[in-house]
């Protein structure tokens, strides 16, 4: 090497990639050494992407099983549930007929632990701790995390938050059950409702912890983008995933401290007596003596992260979504930098619109009218992001298979949901749609279904790369027709519900004649949310037999994308690539250039060719 | 991981980022709650007193430890490893001392009559410095331990340890920049 001139060398590693020396020195045994380090306590990034995923997994089966209880007593009051008291014992009442129902306290601890378990523990670690773990390293050209035992730690705090949250539904007060947000005084004072004492403990432990995993994972995640990039990598030769992964980890460790110190003013006037949020409080008849506190402050604090975390689970789905078109349209992505200063436009938006979300709880109205503003500023670079996917479409060579069809879905749930948010973000019109079904409908639609779309878009695609296998693309399109019409099937009519006026997180509408007509409506809403649980566990049977006996993966680039990820071999090892790390020559979507199909990334410039 | 990369031209060492990453966090944890400060503040109900004296001793403390801790770092990449040895000690001493400080000030706000548990602009001094205090008791673990090596070990100059101590040094500048952020905003805001 000493003779070679500084020209020699920058060509040679052009040709045959960069030499960091990985595997010189013998420290694979330090990585594979047993079962125990190699799949519980991994340090690897492609296994802790994969224990993020069946962790979040979990967690999404729990979830949404939580929905049909509560679902089945909404749409079908008058049913005997004491069936179900092998499941959940005393929770089920019985009435003098020996007719059981679903407690009135556990419903509403249901509600609570369905939104918290999906919002953090399935949308956030599940979606973006499984992707950005699995692709940034592979996709930016680096050996591993910068920090793969941070990255470990991260997955254990999340391991041990939901633990807690486990615990939490077996103690026998119940679960936390004042809804996922936690407002004071229901979260603040133990003696509020039973699933405000131990329950709400163990729930605030729970997400402390959540997010110090949150945290360990989103500085490990900035700091593999922005310093491990391979030769070659420029910023804007990042696949969009990459830059969605990047944004929502720096949103993430700005916004999720500022919910920590939201929670440590909770945990003082839980405990210690101060009265940050409560103030001249009776309850059972009993003056409290906490004076000069604000609930209204802890939903500044809580929004204050509360709406970055919408972003924190959309933008993942947005960058899978916009490397899954492409691959599969053959065609380069449309606006690839408006597509990323979108992103960064999202994201600075999203730190001045928190209080939307407390149009109604006595914000100034002449200070609404600034978040009315930078809230419907936001559908402008929403709008060029639909605006670009639909053009990325547009003309392309499309591959309808389940990775694809999950994409487009996005595209269309994403649209129908972000439509409501204009309505919602009108203060005017909130005064109606506040806390009803309209705003259930919003953002199961913006945010649950189509980030589950994203995921699962995600997952059909880069499966062959996680196991080596395909899953089933049969099941995996009766997955996504039945999953798309049922759960417009359950969202479409709530709509209709919240412009009536029917509240949300409300046990029965029996008292109200107003409510009494739309029995069967919620009857529909509950089988067909029955309906698409069921196929969900369709989904989750294809995974499980796809990892042991799904097709082979047989080339080393299936899909025929350009990205960095297909240059590895069919099943990675350690340290990702067996020889040098390759350089990268150009962009991530070079699709259908000068003729052919697809260039891959490490592909030189060929002579006068010019970069997109 | 750094060494995978070094043929790479680095920008800044992947561990330095991280930390400034977790500052960042830090950051906002204050930075949400002097906003609930104001926010609190502003709705009327508010209880105005004076900041213990020992606020403002301890800021000094503090300033001195950092440029303390700053000239034992210097020493130490010059290889002058006694003057580096006392520097550190003294610097974590002064740590200490800065501790010690807050804590006398907690006493005196009780002795004024301003409780944990009373007006929320008592509250609020109390969890914004007391947070900052335990901040500066992680940074001080790393301080003692750092004097433990600095006795302990070899009289060498690596990158190792001078890598360790630029860490400990920015973080250590870090509360204390934090805190006078703090001691000024409570003093502005009254
Ligand atoms: C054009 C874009 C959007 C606008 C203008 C918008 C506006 C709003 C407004 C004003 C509310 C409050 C309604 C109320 O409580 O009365 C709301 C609720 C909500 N939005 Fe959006 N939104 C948009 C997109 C999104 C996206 C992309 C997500 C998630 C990925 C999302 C998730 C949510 C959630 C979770 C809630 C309800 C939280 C709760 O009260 O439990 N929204 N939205
Ligand atoms: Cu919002």
């Amino acid at each position: 090497m000493a003779t070679l001139t500084k020209i020699d060398e920058e060509k040679l590693i052009q040709e045959q990639g960069y030499n960091d020396h990985f595997h010189d020195h013998h420290h694979g045994d330090k990585y594979k050494s047993n079962f125990i380090t190699t799949y519980i306590f991994s340090m690897d990034h492609k296994i802790i992407a994969k224990q993020f995923l069946i962790t979040g997994m979990f967690w999404a089966i729990i979830g949404a099983g939580m929905s049909i209880i509560f679902r089945l007593q909404l749409g079908f009051p008058e049913e005997d549930y004491s069936w179900l008291r092998y499941l959940l014992g005393k929770w089920i009442v019985l009435d003098e007929a020996g007719v059981g129902s679903l407690s009135q306290e556990f419903y509403y601890a249901l509600v609570t632990m369905h939104g918290t378990i999906l919002v953090f523990f399935v949308l956030t670690a599940g979606l973006s701790g499984t992707f950005s773990n699995l692709l940034i390293p592979l996709q930016v050209g680096a050996r591993d995390m910068a920090s793969p035992l941070l990255n470990m730690m991260s997955y254990w705090f999340f391991f041990m938050a939901g633990l807690v949250m486990f615990i939490s539904l077996f103690v026998s007060t119940g679960p936390f059950s004042g809804g996922w947000t936690a407002y004071p005084p229901l979260s603040a004072l133990p003696q509020a409702s039973s699933g405000s004492g131990a329950g709400m403990t163990l729930w605030l432990v729970s997400l402390v912890l959540f997010v110090v995993s949150v945290l360990l994972g989103g500085i490990n995640y900035v700091t593999t983008v922005l310093n491990l990039r391979t030769k070659g990598m420029s910023m804007w030769r990042m696949p969009l995933t990459i830059w969605a992964f990047l944004i929502t980890a720096i949103i993430g460790i700005l916004s999720f401290p500022v919910l920590v110190s939201g929670f440590l003013l909770l945990i003082l006037d839980r405990s210690l007596g101060t009265s940050f949020y409560l103030s001249e409080i009776f309850i059972g008849g009993q003056a409290l003596d906490h004076v000069g506190g604000s609930p209204v402050l802890y939903q500044h604090l809580f929004w204050f992260l509360g709406h970055p975390e919408v972003y924190i689970i959309i933008l993942p789905a947005m960058g899978i979504v916009s490397e899954v078109l492409s691959v599969h349209a053959r065609k380069p992505i449309f606006g690839y930098k408006a597509m990323v200063l979108s992103i960064l436009a999202i994201a600075f938006l999203s730190f001045i619109v928190w209080a939307h979300h407390m149009f109604m709880s006595g914000v100034n109205p002449f200070i609404s009218n600034f978040f009315v503003l930078f809230t419907l500023i936001i559908a402008v670079p929403s709008a060029v992001k639909v605006f670009n996917w639909i053009a990325t479409l547009y003309g392309g060579n499309i591959r309808f298979n389940s990775p694809m069809l999950f994409a487009i879905g996005f595209v269309s749930m994403f649209i129908s949901g972000g439509l409501t948010g204009i309505f919602l973000g009108n203060s005017t019109i909130d005064i109606q749609m506040h806390d009803t079904y309209f705003v259930v409908a919003h953002f199961h639609i913006v945010m649950g279904i189509a980030a589950f779309f994203g995921m699962f878009a995600g997952i059909y695609h880069w499966f062959p790369k996680m196991y080596s296998r395909f899953m089933n693309d049969t099941l995996g399109k009766i997955h996504f027709w039945g999953t798309l019409i049922g759960a417009y099937a359950i969202f479409w009519p709530m709509h209709y519900l919240g412009i009536a006026g029917v509240p949300r997180r409300y046990y029965s509408f029996d008292t109200f004649d107003t409510f009494r007509h739309f029995g069967t409506m919620n009857q529909f809403i509950t089988v067909a949310a029955i309906v698409v649980f069921a196929l969900q566990l369709l989904f989750v049977v294809n995974f499980f037999y796809s990892i042991w006996k799904g097709k082979k993966v047989t080339t080393q680039n299936p899909w025929g994308a350009t990205t960095l990820e297909w240059t590895t071999p069919i099943t990675p090892g350690h340290g990702n690539w067996p020889g040098n790390i390759p350089a990268v020559q150009r962009w991530a979507y070079d699709y259908g250039k000068d003729g052919r199909e697809f260039i891959s990334q490490i592909e030189p410039l060929a002579e006068g060719e010019k970069e997109h | 991981m750094s060494q995978n990369n070094t043929l790479l031209k680095q920008r800044i060492n992947p561990q330095m980022f991280g930390l400034y990453l977790g500052l960042a966090s830090v950051l906002m944890m204050f930075a949400a709650l002097t906003s609930a400060y104001m926010v609190r503040q502003a709705a009327g109900n508010w209880l105005e007193f004076r900041l213990p004296v020992q606020f403002f001793y301890s800021t000094a403390v503090i300033i001195i430890s950092s440029v303390i801790l700053h000239m034992a770092v210097r020493n130490y990449s010059q290889g002058k490893f006694g003057i580096y040895r006392i520097l550190l000690l003294l610097s974590a001493a002064l740590g200490l001392g800065f501790v010690i400080l807050q804590y006398a000030g907690w006493l005196e706000m009780e002795l004024i009559g301003v409780y944990l548990t009373g007006n929320p602009s008592g509250s609020f001094v109390y969890i914004i410095s007391g947070l900052h205090a335990i901040h500066v008791l992680g940074g001080l673990t790393a301080l003692f331990i750092s004097v433990l090596v600095a006795f302990m070990a070899s009289s060498k100059v690596t990158i190792k340890r001078k890598h360790r101590l630029k860490l400990l040094l920015h973080y250590w500048h870090f509360v204390g920049a934090l805190w006078i952020y703090l001691l000024l905003f409570l003093i502005l805001q009254n």
